[in-house]
């Protein structure tokens, strides 16, 4: 009766972000999927910590270093948690995602990078032999 | 199970079973799948889907603005304490455990949905909730703790900018909590209607994206502002 319920409900060749019923013959679809996901989501949140918290590496390295492991850690959320595909039937949702980040890239990079530059402009001479310093 | 749904056959018992009575295309031959032009219009399920995808998204650049003023302010301490002296990074590491096992076990209350098992939905989703709660308690304590320390919100334009960000996470985490409680009760009382599983659907998409902007958190927030 239950799985009656489901083929009345669900299309079988369309697939919304997030949902388990088409993905689960692909890599990052059911149990398996979310075992992948959490083992690298772990991995890469405790090379996060580790890069951040020890002396061992370069310094300046660090930054970058973060950066890029929380990218790949979106990533892989996206792909195992949400299940966002490359699909034909996840064309709209990636292109969605994609103009998401542009937004989100344009909103912080560019506050900051107009922020620095009204920094420098209203520096007062004071200021400006304190950062030659 | 549902690879045999997608066979010719099963596609035909379909089309009887919902006929074409807006004449959209389905009925008809050649590409039966849908929100592709071809086999008309997409099913709710996935318009609701892509819909909250696109909400998602929205909140996310509300995010994103929040992520900015931080970035922007992070230095302007005013004499007062810095990330480096506040932040404690075995604790934030172990809100980040809390969390992503939320995720992760809400992904498995989405697999006993779609294998309609009543009880193990209702458990995971009950273990979601308990990490995402014991996660809320964690942070409350640390803002607890720096505000007796003298560092609130109104201490310094670093602190208002981290209070905002940390903050408004924590607050979508609330209401995560509380949309949880409501999917368990409705899924308790209706079943596994079509309406429940959409939303239950969202949830999880909504919970999955709280563990995205957490990332992005605790590694411009908290590794960045710890350990340099």
């Amino acid at each position: 009766m239950n799985d009656a319920t489901e083929q009345d409900t669900v299309d079988q060749q369309d697939s919304a972000p997030g949902e388990e019923h088409i993905n689960d013959q692909e890599p990052a679809g059911g149990l398996r999927g979310y075992l992948i996901g959490l083992f690298l989501a772990a991995l890469l949140t405790a090379a996060s910590f580790t890069v951040a918290g020890s002396d061992f590496f370069w310094k300046p390295s660090i930054p970058a270093a973060l950066i890029v492991l929380a990218v790949a850690q979106m990533g892989v959320h996206l792909v195992f948690f949400l299940h966002i595909t490359t699909g034909p039937d996840n064309t709209n949702n990636v292109l969605a995602l994609a103009f998401g980040v542009l937004i989100v890239v344009l909103v912080i990079f560019g506050s900051l990078w107009i922020m620095s530059h009204l920094n420098h402009a209203a520096m007062t001479p004071d200021d400006m032999i304190h950062t030659m310093r | 199970m549902s690879t045999a749904t997608a066979q010719p056959g099963t596609d035909d018992t379909r089309r009887e079973r919902h006929g074409d009575p807006h004449h959209l295309g389905r009925s008809g031959k050649g590409n039966d799948a849908t929100g592709r032009g071809e086999g008309g219009p997409a099913s709710k399920r996935i318009i609701v889907g892509y819909g909250f995808w696109i909400f998602l998204l929205s909140d996310i650049i509300l995010f994103s603005g929040f992520f900015a003023a931080y970035a922007v302010l992070v230095g302007e301490t005013a004499g007062g304490p810095t990330g480096r002296e506040l932040f404690s990074l075995p604790y934030v590491g172990w809100e980040t455990v809390l969390l992503l096992a939320s995720s992760f076990t809400c992904g498995l209350a989405s697999i006993a949905t779609h294998k309609r098992r009543m009880l193990q939905t209702q458990l995971w989703l009950l273990v979601t909730g308990l990490l995402g709660f014991g996660f809320l308690v964690m942070e409350g304590l640390e803002f607890r703790h720096m505000i007796a320390e003298g560092a609130g919100p109104q201490r310094s334009a670093f602190l208002s900018a981290f209070f905002a960000l940390v903050g408004c996470h924590g607050f979508h985490v609330g209401i995560g909590l509380l949309w949880l409680g409501t999917m368990m009760a409705q899924l308790r009382v209706k079943g596994f209607r079509p309406a429940i599983l959409r939303r239950l659907l969202c949830f999880n998409l909504f919970w999955h994206a709280l563990d995205i902007i957490w990332v992005g958190l605790f590694t411009i927030v908290y590794l960045l502002g710890a350990g340099l």
